[in-house]
């Protein structure tokens, strides 16, 4: 391994068995099937451990490749941002890094302590005060006992939490929980930190602290590898990017190409019909089908493919749904992001008050903005959908906006996204005489 | 799980870790262990606090726990179903010998049994060896193990009885126990992992092991003399008998059965390790 050289990653793959899914086409016909089956299994099950798989393991074909022939080397000092969609092997790349867990093939080899940020409060016991806590978390993360003892006040200062050292952490609020945890895994001060989305919890300052710290230790010459949906953060930290996709390496250089390459490959995906889309979180009780803009047409509603500013707006959102059970007390949200992935505008069901109590099995959501109040650009959207306040279907980037300029102030003038911001706000100037004292 | 390389010249920091994929019968990197040793201690202790955490008595527990037991069968074995005991031993310093070995045996495995599950929020987000997790939880039960045991050191004068000098011979029987205990610790706490049904299996084996175990009784009730050669398959009729022997100068101890409890505490130990070590490669992907 080369004396620069801080990480090296070889070909590294990592296959996961994942159970089989149960077709609609294989039901129990018959009360005997039943018996069969239930008799049958067990025996299944029982030969499958043998074999040291999971007891519902059918076969070995149940397997997805969540890395596959990824290699890269990061030099030292560097910092790396990891994008991607949602499951494009990010956090499982990471997890192979952190050896979490072991990969499939492929080797990794890197240099000096590497120290992760999975998720903050990694650990943490509710019980234990505060300062039980930090020497637990320190241990766990690989300090020593002085090093903690060193940096304890510190610590204990970055979190802000000294009047509570010796209370149990179940009485901190999350905000300081969430704080005493980032700040022990801040002063780790591994030669390699590997950060994964731990920036997107928290208040605004004590985001804008952790970023600082994480500035810090980049540059004090150390290698980070940073992972997050936030491209104003990845652009603002890192100087050069990995782009995943399917677990493969599609992209790796520069970060601002690397994010341009992300853009387009978001832009790509948006043009993927919904239901073909594989990179969705839920349980699937209902999936997004189709996204369908409308707008006032002189006088008529009828589809568009860009919206106007200033016009009224309806986003169908339709969805079909296989769950036997009936859809009850849905709620769903649909995000608006600019191009660097930061949230603009949440419409939520649940803000305007409108409840879907029961669902029929297909339909559409239709969200009415009665005067759109963005500038003209492109605006990404992504999509979110509970049942009975379960996750069923999420998919970032499901589709794009495209709004240009239309008379929202009704003095035929609009400013630009780019130097005035992407939200329009009605308004009007006045004057006010001051009386003389 | 992935190995650690060092390699000799490099200084702490530009030390090299090699990930890749597991290979071989049994690996387990000692050196690895050893930097991990911090960790360990912090586990225990953090086990040890949490257990008695938010209780009035807080550790006498661990003295309250196995003195009731012994009062408890003192009465109905001992009194009521009239179990005779070794030589003319009274019924409750007999119990009592076993107890404190069977508590912790009992307790350790309980809790090292549910440990992976337990701690799955951080095998899942960060790495150390995992062998740590369930040898941490059996061990923090030897402070327990302690606190009873004084307990017995001041019982023996009240029932008149000395310690002879077999006593040195305590820890065999007590490192015979830890083996065993954390032998079916590894086993337990990997199959868990997969299986949710070891959930329910461990307070019937617990259960069980009792009583194939010569806590309430003697040995001498087995009569059968090839019955009790199979029955001395089991390692805790070594350990129990070993603690009398050891403690209370009793004569139920026989060469054979130590020799016999000794292997299969071995086996068990030996194959535990091997299954906790094949399995632990995909804790953080199942659990």
């Amino acid at each position: 391994m080369d004396k620069q050289t801080a990480i090296e990653i070889s070909h590294v793959s990592k296959q996961y068995f994942i159970g089989r899914v149960q077709k609609s086409a294989k039901q129990y016909n018959t009360f005997r099937d039943v018996i069969a089956e239930s008799v049958k299994t067990p025996f299944r099950r029982a030969a499958n451990v043998i074999r040291g798989r999971a007891p519902s393991a059918a076969n070995l074909t149940d397997t997805i490749w969540a890395l596959k022939d990824v290699s890269l080397t990061v030099k030292r000092g560097e910092v790396v941002g990891i994008i991607g969609h949602n499951g494009a092997g990010k956090s499982t790349l990471l997890k192979v890094l952190t050896r979490i867990t072991a990969p499939t093939s492929g080797e990794i080899a890197y240099r000096g302590r590497l120290g992760s940020l999975l998720e903050v409060g990694t650990g943490f016991h509710q019980e234990l005060t505060g300062r039980e806590n930090v020497y637990l978390n320190g241990a766990i993360l690989g300090m020593k006992r002085h090093e903690i003892n060193a940096k304890f006040d510190a610590i204990i200062g970055f979190a802000g939490v000294e009047q509570l050292v010796d209370t149990p952490v179940k009485h901190y609020s999350s905000g300081m929980y969430v704080r005493l945890a980032f700040a022990v895994a801040a002063y780790l001060e591994p030669e390699i930190l590997v950060v994964d989305e731990v920036l997107s919890v928290g208040d605004a300052e004590f985001q804008r602290r952790s970023l600082g710290k994480m500035n810090d230790v980049a540059d004090s010459g150390r290698t980070v590898l940073f992972v997050s949906h936030n491209m104003a953060a990845v652009l603002s930290l890192c100087s050069k990017g990995v782009l995943l996709e399917h677990g493969q390496l599609r992209a790796l250089g520069d970060i601002n190409t690397t994010i341009q390459e992300y853009q387009s490959s978001l832009s790509e995906m948006s043009s993927i019909p919904l239901l073909a889309r594989q990179d969705r979180q839920g349980n699937g009780d209902l999936r997004f089908a189709s996204i369908e803009l409308w707008s006032d047409c002189h006088g008529a509603m009828m589809p568009v493919g860009t919206a106007m500013s200033g016009e009224t707006l309806l986003i169908a959102l339709g969805y079909q749904s296989h769950s036997p059970a009936p859809l009850r007390y849905v709620t769903a949200a649909l995000h608006i992001s600019d191009f660097l992935g930061r949230r603009l505008i949440t419409c939520f069901s649940e803000y305007s008050g409108d409840h879907f109590e029961m669902l029929p099995p297909g339909g559409e959501f239709v969200c009415k903005v009665p005067r759109l109040n963005l500038a003209p650009g492109s605006y990404r959207l992504s999509l979110t959908c509970k049942v009975g306040n379960i996750l069923a279907d999420s998919i970032i980037a499901a589709g794009t906006l495209e709004v240009s300029g239309g008379d929202f102030f009704g003095t035929g003038k609009l400013p630009d996204a780019i130097h005035h911001g992407p939200i329009l706000l009605d308004h009007c100037w006045d004057l006010r005489e001051k009386s003389k004292p | 799980m992935a190995r650690l390389s060092n390699t000799a010249s490099a200084p702490a920091s530009e030390k090299i870790t090699q990930v890749r994929p597991k290979r071989g019968w049994i690996s387990i990197d000692w050196q690895e262990l050893w930097h991990f040793r911090e960790l360990f201690i912090t586990l225990t202790i953090r086990d040890l606090q949490v257990r008695y955490k938010q209780t009035i008595v807080g550790a006498a527990w661990a003295i309250i726990q196995p003195v009731l037991t012994m009062l408890v069968f003192s009465v109905f074995f001992g009194r009521l179903a009239k179990i005779p005991t070794d030589g003319d031993l009274p019924y409750p310093i007999f119990s009592y010998a076993a107890l404190v070995p069977w508590q912790f045996f009992a307790g350790s495995l309980t809790f090292s049994a549910n440990s992976i599950i337990s701690n799955a929020n951080m095998i899942t987000k960060i790495y150390f060896p995992r062998i740590i997790v369930p040898v941490s939880s059996a061990l923090s039960h030897l402070v327990d193990f302690g606190l009873a045991f004084v307990v017995f050191l001041l019982m023996m004068p009240l029932f008149g009885i000395l310690p002879t000098g077999k006593v040195i011979f305590l820890p065999f029987f007590l490192l015979l126990l830890l083996l065993t205990a954390l032998g079916m610790g590894f086993w337990l706490s990997a199959l868990n992992v997969k299986f949710r049904d070891v959930r329910y299996v461990i307070p019937f084996l617990v259960q069980f092991l009792l009583f194939v175990s010569p806590v309430v009784y003697p040995t001498s009730l087995i009569e059968n003399e090839g019955f009790r050669t199979f029955y001395s398959l089991n390692p805790l009729v070594a350990v129990v008998n070993g603690f009398r022997w050891a403690l209370l100068d009793t004569d139920a101890l026989s060469a054979a059965g130590v020799a016999l409890g000794t292997v299969t505490a071995l086996l068990l130990f030996v194959s535990g390790l091997w299954y906790f070590n094949q399995m632990e490669r995909s804790f953080a992907d199942v659990v």
